[in-house]
C-alpha cells in the first residue's frame, strides 16, 4: 500500500488530510486513549442505553415471531413479500458503503479513505448481520435455516441452483465472511499497539489473543500489504455482485415493476448512496464527540457529499429508466403500474422518495453545503430515509395492484414488522456503540503511514 | 537452535537495537545484510517503503496461493452446482436444461470470491507464522515501542556470523538510539 501510494506522487501539493502538528506517536495516542484511557461517557451510556431499548423490542418482536409464526406480519395476497424484504434491501444497501471506501478506494489509492474506513468497515459489518436476520426470518421456520446451503442430507434434496434467491443466500453469506476478515486483517497490527499500550491485564490480555502475537516485522509487513491489496481487489468485484445479486432477486420474476434490466446497476448505485449517507450520518457526530477534526476533516466530508451527489445522479436516472421502460414497452400492467405509484393510494411516498433521493441531494453542488457538517447530516438523513421509501415503492407498489383488480390490497405492515424494522437499528447502534468504546474506530497504522507521508512530502517541498 | 559461539550463553536470542525514524532502520537493515548477516528482522509500528528491497527479501508465495485458492473454490462451486442439478437431485425447471450453466455462475464466482479470500487470509497468517502468542523479542521492555514510533533491528544468535561481542560492536556502530538483549 504505501509503495503504491508513492510512486505517483506529484509536485503539486496535495491537500492535507491531517493537520501539520501530528506525528506518528501524536497519532497512534489520541487514537488509541479513547479507547484505553478515556472515562465512560454519559453521552455513550445514554447512547448505548436507547439502542439497547431497540435492541430490547427486537428481541420482543422476533419471540413473538417465533412463537407465532409469520403471521403476526402484515403480509398477505396480494402483498406477501414486505418489510422483510425492503429492510433486507435497505441494511445490505447501507454495508456497501463500508466495501467501497475500504477495499474500492484503497485501489484507486484515494488516501482520504485511511480515516473512516475503519469505522465504515464495522458499519459494514454490522449492516449486513441485521440484514441477514430478515431473510431468516422471513423462512417461515428459521430453525430449518441450514435448509438454505447444499448438505448431503437424509431427505435426499438440495437447494434449487437456478434461482436467484439461492444466490442471494451464497452472495450474502460471502459478503459476510470476507467483511469481517478484512476488518480483522486490517485490525491485527492496531490490536498489537492497544496490547502494548494497555495498562490493565485484562486489556492485555484481550488485545493480546486479538493480535495474535503480531510484532511489526518487515517480512510480515511485506505479506500483510500483500494480502490486503489482494482481499480489495476481491471485495471490489464482491460487492458490485452482491448487491446485483438482490436486485435479480427483483428482476428475475415476471412482475411488472420488477422485471427490469437496469435493476442490477441501479441498486448497486442506490447501495452506495445510501451507505454513503449513513457513513456521513455516523462520521459527523462521532468526529465532533471524540474530537476527531484533526483526522476527518471537511476534506473528508466534502469528498463523501461528491460520491452521494455522484451515485445520487445514478439513482435518479435509474427512475427516469424504470418510467421509460415502462411506457416504452407499451405493456399495458408496466404502464399501469407506473400511473399506479405515481398517481395511486401511495403516490406521496414516491415523490417524497424523489425529493429525498433526486432532488434534495443538488445542494451538494455547492461547496458551501457539502463542507457544512449540519447541513450534510441532515441532507444524510434525508437520503437514508429516501432510500428506504424508495424499497417499499419499489416492493409494495409492484403488488398491491395486481393483474386482478378484486384482489387489490394495502400493505401498511403491522405494529410487528415495525418493531423488527427500529429494532434492528437498535441492534445497529448498540453495536456500533460497543465498537466505539472496545476498538479502535480509526486505523492507527494507516494513520502512521499517512503522517509519514505527509510528513516526507513536507520535507521535499522544503528542499526541491 | 543455539550456536557455540555465543558469549552470553544459552540464554541469549538475540541482540536488538533501537532506531528513531525509519530511514535510520533502513539504512541500519542494508549495512547488516552487507556485512553479511543472514538471519535478522526489521520491526515497525507500520510498513516502511523499501524496508525489504533492504533486506533483500522478495519472495513471495501469498499471490500464488490465493490464485489456487480462487481456482479451487471456483471449481468446487461449479462442480457442486453441477452434481446437485443433474447428478443427484435433477428438476425441471421452466424447461431449462438440466446443466443450466449461466445460471450457475453467481454461485461460481461467489465462491470462487470466498476460496481467494480465505486463502489471502489464512495464507498471510501461515506464512507468517501466526497467532504466536510469545516471541522473545517481548521480554524486551522498550520493544513495547515498536508497534508506536520506535523501529527495531534484531540480529538473532542462530546467526553464524553471530558473536555477542563484536555483533553489539556492529549495531552500534549504526548509532542506534539503544541496543538490548533478547533473553530467550
Amino acid at each position: 500500500m504505501a509503495e503504491t501510494r508513492k510512486n505517483d506522487r506529484s509536485p503539486v501539493q496535495k491537500p492535507r488530510l491531517i493537520t501539520p502538528e501530528h506525528t506518528v506517536s501524536s497519532v497512534t495516542d489520541k487514537i488509541s486513549s479513547i479507547v484505553l484511557k478515556r472515562k465512560v461517557g454519559k453521552g455513550w451510556i445514554f447512547g448505548l442505553l436507547l439502542s439497547f431499548a431497540g435492541l430490547g423490542m427486537l428481541t420482543m418482536a422476533v419471540a413473538y415471531l417465533l412463537f407465532r409464526g409469520v403471521g403476526i406480519w402484515g403480509l398477505n395476497q396480494p402483498v406477501g413479500w414486505g418489510f422483510a424484504i425492503i429492510n433486507f434491501v435497505w441494511w445490505i444497501g447501507i454495508g456497501h458503503a463500508g466495501t467501497l471506501i475500504s477495499a474500492v478506494l484503497l485501489l484507486l489509492r484515494q488516501e482520504w479513505r485511511t480515516s473512516i474506513n475503519r469505522f465504515a468497515e464495522a458499519m459494514t459489518l454490522f449492516a449486513v448481520s441485521c440484514a441477514g436476520l430478515f431473510p431468516l426470518l422471513h423462512l417461515g421456520r428459521p430453525n430449518k435455516f441450514y435448509y438454505l446451503f447444499p448438505y448431503p442430507n437424509t431427505l435426499g434434496v438440495w437447494p434449487q441452483f437456478r434461482s436467484p434467491l439461492v444466490w442471494d443466500v451464497f452472495a450474502v453469506s460471502t459478503y459476510a465472511i470476507v467483511s469481517l476478515l478484512f476488518w480483522y486483517i486490517g485490525l491485527i497490527p492496531d490490536m498489537a499497539t492497544l496490547r502494548d499500550r494497555a495498562k490493565n491485564r485484562i486489556g492485555q490480555f484481550f488485545y493480546g489473543i486479538l493480535a495474535m502475537g503480531w510484532r511489526g516485522s518487515a517480512r510480515h509487513w511485506f505479506r500483510y500489504e500483500t494480502a490486503y491489496l489482494l482481499l480489495a481487489g476481491l471485495a471490489t468485484p464482491l460487492v458490485i455482485s452482491v448487491h446485483s445479486i438482490v436486485g435479480l432477486d427483483f428482476a428475475a420474476s415476471i412482475i411488472p415493476g420488477w422485471h427490469a434490466t437496469i435493476f442490477p446497476p441501479y441498486f448497486v448505485a442506490g447501495a452506495i448512496f445510501a451507505g454513503f449517507a449513513m457513513v456521513l450520518t455516523l462520521s459527523i457526530p462521532l468526529r465532533k464527540f471524540y474530537g476527531l477534526e484533526d483526522f476527518i476533516t471537511i476534506k473528508h466530508l466534502d469528498n463523501m457529499a461528491k460520491i452521494v451527489l455522484a451515485t445520487g445522479l445514478l439513482v435518479a436516472y435509474g427512475y427516469m429508466m424504470e418510467c421509460f421502460s415502462a411506457w416504452y414497452s407499451g405493456n399495458p400492467y408496466e404502464q399501469f403500474m407506473m400511473a399506479n405509484r405515481m398517481k395511486g393510494p401511495y403516490a406521496p411516498f414516491y415523490w417524497a422518495l424523489i425529493l429525498c433521493n433526486a432532488i434534495i441531494p443538488q445542494l451538494f453542488w455547492m461547496k458551501r453545503c457539502r463542507t457544512n457538517p449540519a447541513i450534510l447530516f441532515a441532507v444524510s438523513i434525508v437520503v437514508g430515509i429516501g432510500m428506504w421509501l424508495e424499497r417499499f415503492i419499489i416492493v409494495v407498489t409492484s403488488l398491491h395492484r395486481d393483474f386482478l383488480p378484486s384482489s387489490w390490497g394495502m400493505y401498511w405492515g403491522s405494529p410487528w414488522d415495525w418493531m423488527t424494522f427500529i429494532g434492528t437499528l437498535g441492534l445497529f447502534f448498540s453495536l456500533l456503540f460497543l465498537f466505539i468504546r472496545f476498538l479502535p474506530m480509526i486505523s492507527i497504522f494507516e494513520m502512521q503511514v499517512l503522517v509519514e507521508d505527509s510528513r516526507e512530502d513536507g520535507h521535499k517541498n522544503e528542499h526541491p | 537452535m543455539s550456536t557455540p559461539n555465543t558469549t552470553a550463553g544459552e540464554d541469549l536470542w538475540g541482540l536488538v537495537a533501537e532506531f528513531e525514524t525509519p530511514e535510520a532502520l533502513v539504512a541500519a537493515a542494508k549495512k547488516t545484510r552487507e556485512t553479511g548477516f543472514q538471519r535478522y528482522d526489521a520491526y515497525s509500528p507500520f510498513p516502511i517503503e523499501g524496508l525489504h528491497h533492504a533486506m533483500d527479501f522478495y519472495r513471495n508465495r501469498l499471490p500464488m496461493i490465493v490464485l489456487f485458492g480462487g481456482i479451487l473454490g471456483g471449481l468446487a462451486g461449479f462442480f457442486l452446482q453441477y452434481y446437485v442439478s443433474v447428478i443427484s437431485y435433477p428438476l425441471n425447471i421452466g424447461g431449462k436444461p438440466l446443466n443450466s450453466w449461466p445460471a450457475f455462475i453467481p454461485v461460481t464466482f461467489e465462491l470462487t470470491i470466498l476460496g481467494a479470500a480465505l486463502s489471502a487470509v489464512f495464507g498471510m497468517l501461515a506464512l507468517n507464522g501466526l497467532p504466536m502468542p510469545y516471541h522473545p523479542l517481548f521480554n524486551v521492555e522498550r520493544f513495547r515501542l515498536a508497534s508506536r514510533d520506535r523501529f527495531y533491528l534484531c540480529i538473532e544468535a542462530r546467526d553464524q556470523q553471530f558473536e555477542a561481542g563484536r555483533t553489539r560492536t556492529f549495531l552500534e556502530s549504526l548509532k542506534p538510539f539503544g541496543v538490548y538483549e533478547v533473553e530467550r
